[in-house]
């Protein structure tokens, strides 16, 4: 079981949060002006790397904040992400 | 009787009497079921599993590949090695051919479950866990070290070590004396350590009900620990592997380090005349003991052509023999080992051709030692080949557990207490408890196996590999070389792939003693250069097997899972109802009359909520506040209709799609205020929906000012129902103008009921008819309920359940999320067009033009009558077409989503998703349930009131 660091909260178990994801993946602001394509690109395709993966966590038994958190897919090694908190686009601070 | 007059970890002074496969034994507490078994000269366990070839106990320890024990009992524990379980009086078992029963019954014995947090845990506790306990523990951090036997010291107790001079066994009691006053140190002896999973999290196994004979009422029999360590050690030692030769599997060939533990732990003498084989030096000790035990020893065959010489003088001086160069090419008995072939190998390990016979009772193999790295390979830690210490050993990287002694093919004595002082301090250090090391005190005695010449196969007297079945690599699984051989004859290379084909390593004890051999003999197979090359299989948990009820631990039965109940419980209790979970809900799911099965209550209910009044406990329903000066906004672009103009006061039903344009959830939103709405969600959707507004507000409109809080467990709330519901509410709420006119469809009151209990009154309607619903503080639920059931009584007002609200709602058409939606069903499948704006954006619309939801011919909802109106279809039942050929695979056209009878129609209906299906309706499919077929004719989905007038109820009042 993962040892995950909420911002807020500290380090907690994993079972205390639920998964979001890849992070960085905006909604666009226009899916009207996307095309299928483009849309079903949004909706269905993830990034799915051996090695570095920033990815998006709530901590759903906690303080119910999402974060982003960089995982290494090989080792689950974990550290905090770029973008906190985590936004599936980067919120300007 | 094989038992030695003196020396043992025996208690002499009791007599223990059991009785195995109908024999009677006795022991002495310290012996398991396998020493005295030996004690007595019985050597022999259950035939193996396929060939039913007479098999003998192996090992001293888990790594039991034979002896399977059934532990007869209440319930049976089966598959447990003879080598573990500790003698207790009255015990009785049989031995098995490698499958045990489980028991027909619950286990009744208590399984209990802890949590903890270390600084630093130890698994293992030989000599070098030890030490690196001392060392941890001395800092004052917390230490947990883990010991899966009896007593601590591990192989020390095996052997004739010395520390300080003094035996090793000593130095290990006043180690056990200072764990006990070292207030931060615990340790858990007959515990083990079963998984190794991400980030230091441990699960152990403790066995604490065999701490005493029989665990006491209430007092669990095992317990599972979760254990979350900042640091790891693991000490966790070697196994010693067999060798692979012709009929290498007789009764009496052992394993030359469980020959020494039987003969210095139990004072056991497992054989008179003894061949040791050895690949190394660690056997020659086998040998000594044999010796001065009394025991002859007329060969130590050594695969190598120059042992050490004062080894050799040390077995020659006792009056051994000892057979440099030569090695077991074969034994036979009946079945008992009575004699051995031995060869002498040339400079390429092959034997001359030149055997010769050797008479023996017993054979000790040491074919080499392998660490125990089943923890850190399940820590996710790689290994690497050692041709030194001739095992794969851990590769360090940051971040992984720290192995020690044995586990990383360090044998000697002074290495591992030296490792041990070094690992535990530099774990305390770590996790701010500063010590350095203490001083590593000398050490003598046992040879570690050093030099090792091994030999992965021992080829056959005659024939060829794809022959020798009876060279057996893995015990348990009665798999030979003749296996592995068919296996890369097949193609097979990986040593993963060759595993699955053979099923080596795949018994109860996980090969233990059987998965290097097989890597070695894979590497002969594949002429490669070594077991490095073929590599190893990938280490899973349990590193030993563990009881599901272990696992399960006291969250059985009741405790299973959380249960949910509404204020108004007790009273549904009272009134004998029959409850459904609704994710943890109780919910009430109908309530039966004298003598009522479940339809006739349902028809009941359901003509009550029709024709007169009829009441349902709906404080399950999700509940949220949205609170914020973008409420509306929000809400606006989280429901597929619009409820940004709703006005204050009003309710809307509406629903929520994901971004793929699939139905979420559906509720009815209240707007209390410009700036507040109360949305209702589905029971199970409840926390679904919470989450997927925060989602959205924290990641993608954290501009928005909104603020969402759960208040589903602040409300209790009670749904009258039917044309008389009027006039309940009137009774009810005496202050409140009830009239058609005054308190419209969909309109939301608050005021105070005749009792003085404030309540929140939504005309809303889930069943077509005139419908309130009465929210109150939940507190007040009882009370309200109670209220309610004696404002209707004289008009017969009706407590119903879920089933016939099922009924109710179907009737009308109205879906259920979840029931009749499975994520793959937008609103416009629904034919819910009306409830999708075109005005607005919100999530999920876009999608609703990709060419896939945009279809016309997607599985759409229709209803559906069997054309016998006495048939209920069972729900989940495939639509296929009349003509459809039925073999597999049928062309499925859709299914059963909701199935009823109905009160009101006199007759079956059932609503389903069926491809095309608006276009379809009026045609007649086929329901196949148990080699027939059921006819259906689909129809459009309301079946009752199509045009809605009983929704205002009587016109009259």
């Amino acid at each position: 079981m993962l040892r995950i660091r909420c911002p807020w909260c500290g380090e907690r178990d994993e079972v205390e949060f639920h998964y979001g994801g890849q992070a960085g993946v905006a909604h666009p602001d226009d899916p009207h002006a996307l095309n299928d394509a483009e849309w079903g690109e949004f909706l269905f395709v993830r990034d799915n790397p051996c090695g570095e993966f920033t990815e998006r966590w709530s901590h759903a038994a906690g303080c119910r904040r999402w974060f982003s958190v960089v995982r290494d897919t090989r080792t689950n090694e974990v550290r905090a992400g770029s973008h906190v908190p985590a936004a599936r686009k980067p919120v300007a601070p | 009787m094989t038992r030695l007059s003196a020396g043992g970890r025996i208690d002499r002074g009791r007599e223990l009497r059991f009785r195995v496969d109908g024999e009677e034994f006795s022991g002495h507490p310290g012996d398991t079921v396998a020493s005295a078994m030996l004690a007595a000269g019985r050597i022999e366990v259950g035939p193996s599993i396929y060939r039913g070839r007479p098999r003998g106990v192996v090992a001293a320890g888990c790594a039991e590949p034979n002896a399977l024990l059934q532990v007869h009992g209440d319930p049976p524990e089966p598959m447990l090695p003879a080598t573990c379980v500790d003698v207790r009086d009255g015990l009785s078992a049989e031995t098995l051919s490698g499958v045990g029963r489980v028991g027909r019954d619950p286990d009744p014995a208590v399984f209990d479950k802890k949590f903890a947090h270390a600084d630093v845990v130890v698994v293992g506790a030989g000599p070098a866990g030890i030490a690196a306990a001392l060392a941890a523990g001395r800092s004052g951090a917390r230490v947990l070290l883990v010991d899966e036997q009896r007593e601590l010291g591990g192989g020390l107790l095996d052997g004739r070590a010395f520390v300080d001079s003094r035996p090793a066994v000593e130095w290990v009691d006043r180690a056990a004396r200072e764990f006990v006053e070292l207030p931060e140190v615990r340790v858990l002896s007959r515990s083990t350590v079963v998984g190794h999973y991400d980030h230091n999290y441990l699960l152990v196994a403790e066995r604490c009900g065999e701490r005493t004979e029989r665990p006491g009422p209430g007092e669990p029999l095992q317990r599972l620990w979760h254990v979350r360590a900042q640091r790891v050690v693991l000490a966790t030692g070697a196994h010693e592997r067999p060798m692979v030769f012709a009929d290498n599997d007789r009764p009496g060939v052992m394993l030359a380090s469980a020959v020494r533990s039987y003969l210095n732990r139990h004072a056991v003498l497992p054989g008179h005349r003894a061949v040791v084989l050895t690949t190394g030096d660690s056997a020659y000790a086998t040998a000594v003991d044999l010796l001065e035990a009394g025991a002859e020893v007329p060969a130590l065959v050594d695969t190598r052509p120059d042992p050490p010489p004062d080894l050799v003088a040390r077995v020659r001086d006792r009056g051994g023999q000892v057979l440099s160069g030569s090695v077991v090419v074969g034994t036979s008995g009946a079945p008992r080992i009575s004699a051995v072939r031995v060869d002498e190998l040339d400079d390429d390990g092959v034997p001359v051709g030149s055997s010769r016979e050797i008479a023996c009772d017993l054979l000790a193999v040491c074919g080499g030692w392998s660490p125990a790295v089943h923890l850190f390979g399940q820590a996710g830690g790689e290994l690497r080949w050692d041709a030194v210490s001739a095992g794969f050993v851990p590769v360090r990287r940051e971040g992984l557990p720290e192995v020690i002694g044995a586990a990383r093919g360090t044998y000697d004595l002074a290495g591992c207490l030296a490792q041990g002082f070094t690992a535990g301090a530099a774990a305390a250090t770590a996790t701010g408890f500063r010590i350095s090391a203490p001083r590593v005190p000398p050490a003598s005695g046992d040879r570690p196996p050093n030099r090792q010449r091994p030999l992965w196969l021992v080829p056959g007297e005659s024939g060829s590999p794809d022959q020798w079945r009876d060279h057996f690599v893995d015990l348990q699984r009665d798999s030979a070389v003749a296996d592995v051989w068919r296996a890369v004859g097949a193609g097979l290379r990986s040593v993963e792939h060759v595993k699955r084909y053979t099923t080596i390593s795949t018994g109860n004890d996980q090969g233990k003693t059987s998965s290097v051999a097989a890597i070695g003999v894979l590497a002969e197979a594949l002429s490669a250069d070594s077991p490095g090359e073929v590599g190893t299989t990938t280490f899973r948990p349990p590193y030993t097997p563990v009881p599901f009820a272990l696992m399960a631990g006291r969250a059985r039965g009741k405790l299973h899972d959380p249960v949910r109940t509404t204020p108004m419980h007790s009273w549904h209790v009272a009134a004998g109802a029959v409850f459904e979970d609704v994710g943890q809900w109780k919910r009430a799911r109908y309530y039966p009359r004298d003598g009522e099965d479940m339809d006739a209550a349902v028809q009941r209910e359901c003509l009550a909520a029709r024709e007169g009044v009829a009441m349902q406990d709906v404080s399950t329903l999700g509940r949220i506040e949205v609170v914020g000066p973008d409420a509306a906004e929000f809400l606006n672009r989280m429901y597929t209709n619009g409820v940004a103009k709703l006005p204050v006061g009003k309710a809307r039903y509406g629903m929520m799609c994901t971004a793929d344009g699939m139905v979420l959830d559906d509720g009815v939103a209240l707007r209390l205020a410009e700036d507040h709405y109360l949305v209702s969600t589905t029971t199970g959707g409840a926390a679904r929906v919470l989450d997927w507004f925060e989602e959205w507000l924290q990641t993608e409109w954290p501009h928005l000012r909104v603020r969402c809080t759960s208040v589903t467990e602040q409300w209790a709330a009670v749904a009258v129902v039917g044309p008389d519901s009027r006039e309940v509410l009137a009774r009810l709420a005496p202050e409140l103008d009830v009239s058609n006119e005054a308190f419209g469809f969909m309109q939301i009151r608050d005021t105070a009921l005749h009792n003085g209990i404030p309540a929140r009154i939504c005309r809303v309607s889930f069943s077509g008819e005139l419908a309130y619903e009465i929210n109150v503080a939940g507190w007040y639920g009882l009370a309200t309920w109670e209220a309610v059931h004696a404002a209707g009584r004289d008009l017969g007002i009706t407590p119903y359940g879920t089933e016939t609200m099922h009924v109710l709602r179907a009737e009308k058409g109205f879906v259920i999320v979840g029931q009749d939606t499975d994520g793959t069903v937008t609103p416009l499948d629904l034919g819910m067009d009306w409830v999708v704006s075109s005005k607005k954006d919100f999530v999920g619309k876009r999608s609703f033009a990709r060419p896939d939801t945009a279809r016309t011919d997607r599985k759409q909802l229709v209803g559906l009558l069997p054309l016998d109106p006495g048939e209920v279809l069972p729900e989940g039942g495939q639509l296929v077409a009349a003509e459809a050929d039925r073999t597999p695979p049928v062309p499925m056209l859709g299914h059963v989503t909701s199935s009823y009878r109905s009160a009101a129609l006199g007759r079956s209906f059932a609503m389903g998703l069926v491809r095309d299906g608006r276009r379809r309706v009026g045609e007649v499919l086929q329901v196949p349930v148990g080699g027939r077929d059921i006819g259906v004719e689909i129809t459009t989905p309301v079946f009752y009131d199509e045009e809605g007038a009983r929704r205002d109820g009587r016109q009259s009042r």
